[in-house]
């Protein structure tokens, strides 16, 4: 397959294997994040933390946006789904994420009318096709999906359409990385950069980590041999004591971003002030609202929503998964009471989440970590 | 009356109504007009409430299955060939030659008549294929809106001419797993045919009987441990349910698993893993190490074996597991699925 291939050399990948090899001292422990859900299943997909050195440990990080949508939102979604007359459209990982009432999917079956959509012009396209119902799209994702969201909203807006809203949950990618460096004993040393984000905002976003917290970043894209590069860049700056942003996503990031899209987010949307993450509880600044001028599209002002907050089960530690402090099988749920058939926790939900991906892919090399931990 | 002199019944109806299901005239219109017109054979013409097939010395295989696609016609098939070849294949894989198949239609109030006897003809020319008639039959209607145009529910019967037992306890550490062709043909097929991926390609379904690959494999005698057609579910559930009941581990080597590029594009672009995508015409055989060069000859000299492929090897640890080894040289696990294989968004 062109454009795959190429960076799935097995090869190009053992070079890179052998440099990272080169770049750390036998028995040191280097920790890095990979900040995006979809670097997390690539590495367990190709199997890639078997290629490394026990040095490099991978963190999975927070990058999973269907991961950190909190119980309440998901309540609120359901509620919304169950509104007379009204479709809800969504993406599928969303259906299956537990919320307080169960799930989306479950609604579904008791007969709330929703439907899976691959974006969210396509529940724009169906408010067209029924215009007797009112379609609400059920938004979520970082800087990633929301310019999706934000060119739908101007098209709405063009075309007046009378029977289309979005429920927004879209988050910002630097409020949670600035949760985690700011967590007491962080285990983080350095950051593969997430790729789809970077395309949207640019490199220099996350000039902070660098400059604040003395922690090395690449922007990395989502192939093995990307991956593989990218920490062999990590372990280069750190052997030549240079701290910066670095990208090796050049075939589609760039310093600056993409304006366009920018300005589309900052049109439709503006920061809330603070909005509830799973597992990391309420962080400023961190969530987009729909703005006042797009008001006839809000579904949160258009219907009421119960907005409850609902505390994650105790038993479920998300959160110290998400940060980087528990390892997912460190948690006293994990493969117990919480699977990806029946997850407690979102981060068994989507395949993208460090449990799910885990506990699907990796599951039968925990013995060999666990023992290369406490040597 | 005799049969000799009945008029030939004739099917004037454009769309299949509610009445086409109430048992009188239009029903029989369309049984005789269409299926029986489409279908016919020995067994099946008397319409009788049973239909009675010479007796059969050995062992038999009796199986059935559902058939829901959407949408009904698809690149490389429609519903009607799929019920029969899918049916077809489960007996084959269980050793048996296939004998005699039903087939019970439940059509939806307002299926145009033309595009029902375009399916039924194609079942009719994939049961003729396979040699296996369609012995009994049966008819439906439900109102609009209760059906996506039509059902189809095939059982069938097969004989086992040989002594073999194709059970998961058969299978032992060391034995080497064999697949008939490419991976994931029909599901992506459908779901591109669905139409709201946006996607277009030149993938067809694999639809097929395999038939004849099962009985090449039977030759190979006790050496043959298990066969499957790794249909809903693919090639991974197949596997995982043999893992799990011969308490066992099978290890995939990821370069060896063949797949068309535009399916396998499609899978990539789709975050879908085409170890889980349904297969409807390929056969996964667990055979003996020293008979696999042979098994594989035997798949390779068939048509539809033309790009059967050593997949893999059982082994003895971890039990009831299915491991890949991935081109890159990493392992992962290929897990049982959890819910459907919906495409990841980012």
């Amino acid at each position: 397959m062109r454009y795959v291939d190429e960076y799935r050399d097995p090869e190009l990948a053992h070079g890179l294997t052998a440099e990272i090899r080169s770049l750390v001292a036998p028995g040191e422990t280097v920790r890095v994040m990979e900040v995006c859900g979809g670097h997390t299943h690539a590495i367990y997909r190709h199997g890639l933390e078997e290629l490394l050195p026990p040095e490099v440990e991978l963190v999975h990080g927070p990058g999973c946006p269907v991961c950190v949508i909190p119980m309440g939102r998901v309540d609120d979604a359901i509620a919304l789904a169950e509104t007379g007359g009204l479709t809800l459209a969504t993406f599928g990982d969303m259906l299956r994420v537990p919320g307080g009432r169960g799930s989306l999917l479950e609604a579904k079956a008791r007969g709330a009318d929703v439907r899976m959509v691959y974006s969210p012009l396509d529940a724009l396209t169906l408010a067209g096709k029924e215009p007797g119902r009112h379609v609400a799209f059920l938004a979520i994702g970082f800087e990633t999906t929301a310019p999706a969201t934000a060119v739908t909203l101007l098209r709405a807006r063009a075309e007046a359409v009378p029977n289309f809203s979005v429920f927004c949950n879209h988050v910002l990618i630097e409020p949670p990385l600035r949760a985690i460096l700011e967590t007491p004993g962080l285990r983080v040393d350095a950051f593969i950069g997430p790729g789809h984000v970077s395309s949207v905002i640019g490199t220099d976003a996350y000039r902070f980590i660098c400059e604040e917290y003395r922690r090395p970043v690449v922007v990395s894209a989502f192939e093995p041999v990307d991956l593989l590069q990218s920490i062999a860049m990590i372990l280069r700056q750190r052997a030549e004591g240079r701290c910066e942003v670095e990208n090796q996503y050049t075939r589609v990031v760039r310093q600056e971003g993409n304006e366009r899209a920018l300005a589309a987010i900052a049109k439709t949307m503006e920061p809330r002030e603070d909005f509830e993450w799973r597992g990391l509880g309420a962080l400023p600044r961190s969530g987009l609202r729909i703005r006042d001028a797009f008001a006839a599209f809000d579904a949160e002002r258009l219907f009421a929503l119960p907005d409850a907050r609902i505390e994650d089960p105790k038993a479920c530690r998300c959160g110290d998964v998400l940060t980087g402090q528990l390892r997912p099988w460190e948690c006293g749920v994990f493969g117990t009471a919480c699977t990806p058939e029946r997850p407690l926790g979102t981060c068994m939900v989507s395949s993208e989440g460090a449990c799910a991906a885990f506990f699907s892919y990796g599951r039968l090399r925990r013995p060999r970590e666990e023992a290369s931990v406490g040597a | 009356m005799r049969d000799g002199h009945r008029r030939r019944p004739v099917l004037r109806d454009e769309l299949v109504t509610l009445a086409h299901g109430a048992g009188g005239k239009a029903t029989r219109d369309l049984v005789e007009a269409l299926f029986l017109e489409e279908l016919g054979n020995e067994a099946l013409a008397p319409l009788g409430d049973s239909a009675v097939v010479p007796p059969v010395g050995g062992r038999l295989a009796v199986t059935t299955d559902s058939y829901v696609v959407r949408p009904l016609t698809f690149p490389g098939g429609d519903i009607g060939e799929l019920a029969v070849n899918g049916t077809v294949n489960d007996l084959a894989v269980a050793g048996a030659r296939p004998l005699w198949l039903t087939a019970g239609f439940v059509l939806e109030e307002g299926l145009p008549v033309a595009r029902l006897r375009e399916i039924v003809r194609s079942a009719a020319s994939a049961a003729r294929r396979a040699g296996v008639p369609v012995a009994a039959g049966d008819t439906k209607v439900v109102e609009r809106g209760k059906a996506d145009g039509l059902y189809v529910t095939t059982a069938g019967v097969g004989v086992l001419e040989h002594d073999l037992d194709l059970v998961p306890a058969a299978v032992r550490p060391g034995d080497r797993v064999l697949l008939s062709g490419t991976l994931a043909d029909h599901g992506m097929a459908v779901m591109i045919a669905r139409g709201d991926l946006h996607l277009e390609g030149d993938v067809r379904s694999d639809t097929a009987p395999v038939h004849e690959l099962a009985a090449a494999l039977l030759g190979l005698g006790d050496a043959l441990r298990w066969m499957r057609d790794p249909t809903r579910g693919g090639l991974a559930t197949a596997l995982n349910e043999l893992a799990g009941q011969a308490g066992l581990a099978v290890r995939l080597e990821e370069r060896a698993l063949p797949v068309e590029p535009a399916v396998a594009a499609a899978c990539e672009i789709l975050g879908i893993d085409p170890l889980y995508v349904a297969n409807e015409g390929k056969l996964v055989a667990v055979v003996a190490p020293e008979a696999a060069a042979d098994a594989l000859a035997r798949l390779r000299a068939h048509p539809l074996g033309a790009r059967a492929a050593e997949i893999g090897v059982v082994e003895a640890e971890p039990e009831r597991m299915v491991l890949l080894d991935t081109a890159l040289g990493g392992s992962r696990i290929v897990d049982l699925l959890v819910g459907d294989p919906l495409p990841r968004i980012c």
